[in-house]
């Protein structure tokens, strides 16, 4: 494994060399060295943790949920690891770049979610979960189906997610080292599968640690290198950025992302409660020894994406005059052309323009790791809905050995890693910050519902969990299918099917009524067994009596 | 786990305590974040022009941003507040009711 190991590392040095070549022929910017050295001491560097992690990763606890030895600090810079990804980092910049204040709007819809997770979900969820989110709602409820409707559901989520993920590295890398598009997806797919496969959630959730410390300083570098143009004045970064910009006083008004009211509330919903429902993130909860140290990571992760995003939004408009008004960074050299790289690489430029080469190549080297941190945090919960809860739970019953069960989710992340190298060459053309809008979506309407009754609601049955989650799921995913998003601009039809990109406010009450619906008329005898459980399971979600714990091992 | 231990535990005066204080103050707090959150996401979607006045007279800071930032530390502060009093005051009731489940079993 070892020597695996320090071949694959090779081989992304190699890969860094050739880059290096392709663009001293193609491009004649100055070479990129500074950022493939700093992203190949971050390889190098996390390869070392996986390596150490994978001499600790022997039980399913440890490679599921790092033993749940993690603390509260820890969790918390790993849970805004996962959450600032590089679709926030390039998407939001860019957002803001173009639609001024609507990023900041986008911004407050994935913050608010926070606090509600800490309010109503988070002891609970530590309290009854042990891998996976659906040992919760699978607690009292038929194991086999209900279990299967959450994999289900998690793995699309998942997979929605990896697009942008996915997308938003393809067109890093592009830029950056000079690669084919579909070159670069290979290397992240495969990096993401040696840190998942070799070192487990203990690997994953240091990388994802490393990553949040340098994006936290890379942002806020560029954040104060930017302002210090503008005299540490936010007065005068608005009035200049008004001036130049083609929406001018307009920039700083609600617009044209959120034309619609229906819209606006339906992004909120999706963004806020879709942020509940995020499998990557909810698998956070049990890497935490108690419901205390949950809190506490609540508290942490928060304070940290609260702050990176108001640094993401001064990140943006600083952008408009320090970017859009430099002829270097557009197509042909003519401002208000296309941006080199694509919209998406507002950030990049940023960082080139206020801290050279050097900067350009920490802040790449950063965004690089980010999709990599957080495309590993993906595959670790895409595979543990795969193997706990589908091979372990639902086929083998509980009765496959934990060595079985870690060599299933090995196999998973390698498939869930072809998978991901698939759809990020299909969806190459889609904007990253909206793609990640589709997958929270789909967790607001498929997962929250189903989660947040079987925890709160007595009444909830397996019949009532099913429906109400797979209609959840299935309503979600046909309203985006039908809308803009992609029935006119990936299938090539004339008119939308459905008028509103965002699914949230029509799915989410679809899922939460099929489940009351088909609980309440649920009269069998199962259901009422199912209903007098709730009350053992409240108990320990109000206590934390026999959760699992850290001292289990 | 035994179900004779959370019978007893249900049973203890202090879990009912317990579940009806914590639940009003986790309740309270996300009453007033959604109720918060949701009323600026109707000025968005209704009277986005509020959004976008000044401050004051002269300043360039619009309200809007002025609101969200408020929320940004609001919401923070919030999460900060329950997460002490849920840590201290609730758990160590917490470990009470547990602790006297235990007694009773031996």
């Amino acid at each position: 494994m070892n020597k695996l190991i320090s071949s694959l590392a090779l081989m992304a040095f190699s890969a860094g060399a050739f880059a290096a070549d392709a663009i001293a022929q193609t491009e004649k910017q100055a070479t990129n060295w500074h950022a493939i050295i700093m992203f190949c001491i971050f390889v190098t560097m996390t390869m070392g943790i996986t390596y150490w992690a994978a001499s600790r990763t022997k039980s399913t606890a440890d490679f599921y949920t790092a033993g749940g030895g993690i603390t509260g600090f820890q969790n918390g810079l790993a849970i805004a690891g996962d959450y600032m990804s590089a679709a926030t980092l390039l998407g939001l910049t860019a957002m803001t770049y173009t639609q001024g204040y609507d990023g900041y709007i986008y911004m407050m819809a994935f913050f608010a979610g926070w606090p509600i997770i800490l309010f109503l979900m988070a002891e609970r969820l530590r309290n009854l979960g042990r891998f996976t989110f659906s040992d919760i709602t699978a607690y009292r409820l038929d194991q086999g189906k209900v279990r299967t409707m959450a994999a289900i559901s998690s793995l699309t989520v998942v997979c929605f997610y990896l697009i942008a993920q996915m997308v938003g590295a393809g067109q890093l890398i592009k830029l950056l080292f000079g690669l084919e598009y579909n070159v670069a997806i290979f290397a992240v797919g495969i990096l993401m599968m040696v840190y998942v496969t070799f070192g487990g959630m203990v690997a994953t959730t240091w990388v994802q640690i490393i990553k949040a410390c340098m994006l936290l300083a890379g942002g806020t570098l560029v954040m104060l290198l930017a302002m210090s143009q503008f005299g540490f004045s936010y007065t005068t970064l608005i009035e200049k950025a008004t001036s130049v910009h083609k929406l001018g006083d307009k920039l700083m008004y609600p617009g044209s992302l959120l034309k619609d009211p229906v819209t606006a509330i339906s992004l909120g919903l999706g963004l806020m409660f879709g942020t509940a429902g995020l499998p990557h993130i909810l698998m956070r909860f049990f890497t935490v020894t108690d419901a205390k140290e949950a809190r506490k990571s609540v508290l942490y992760a928060s304070g940290f994406v609260a702050y990176f995003f108001n640094v993401i939004f001064l990140m943006g408009l600083a952008a408009i005059i320090i970017v859009g008004q430099n002829p270097d960074f557009f197509e042909g050299g003519e401002v208000g052309k296309k941006l080199i790289g694509g919209g998406n690489m507002v950030a990049m430029h940023l960082a080139k323009a206020v801290g050279g080469n050097m900067l350009l190549g920490f802040l790449a080297a950063v965004a690089f790791a980010t999709i990599l941190a957080v495309v590993s945090g993906l595959a670790l919960a895409g595979a543990s809905a795969i193997s706990h809860d589908l091979y372990a739970r639902v086929i083998m019953k509980g009765k496959a050995s934990e060595a079985t069960e870690i060599r299933v989710s090995k196999i998973a992340t390698i498939c869930l890693g072809a998978v991901a190298i698939v759809l990020g060459i299909l969806f190459e053309k889609q904007n990253i910050a909206f793609m990640v809008g589709l997958a929270f979506g789909v967790a607001a309407a498929a997962n929250f519902p189903v989660l947040i009754l079987s925890m709160y609601w007595k009444g909830l049955t397996t019949r009532g969990a099913l429906m109400g989650g797979y209609s959840g799921l299935v309503s979600a995913v046909l309203f985006v299918l039908f809308s803009k998003s992609v029935w006119v601009d990936v299938l090539g039809n004339a008119a939308p099917l459905f008028p509103y990109t965002q699914p949230a406010l029509f799915a989410m009450p679809i899922a939460f009524f099929m489940a009351w619906l088909f609980s309440k008329t649920d009269g069998s005898a199962v259901a009422q067994a199912e209903i007098a459980a709730f009350e053992d399971q409240y108990v320990r979600a109000q206590t934390g009596y026999g959760a699992a714990s850290a001292s289990n091992h | 786990m035994s179900s004779a231990m959370y019978e007893r535990m249900r049973a203890n005066p202090k879990f009912q305590e317990l579940v009806a204080r914590r639940g009003r103050f986790a309740w309270t707090l996300a009453i007033i974040v959604l109720t918060m959150f949701y009323g600026f996401v109707m000025v968005v979607a209704f009277n986005p022009t509020a959004l976008g006045q000044p401050v004051a007279e002269g300043s360039r800071v619009t309200v809007g941003v002025a609101v969200e930032l408020g929320m940004f530390i609001f919401f923070w502060a919030l999460t900060a507040v329950y997460v002490k009093r849920a840590n201290t005051e609730f758990d160590a009731l917490n470990q009470e009711i547990v602790r006297e489940a235990w007694k009773e079993e031996k």
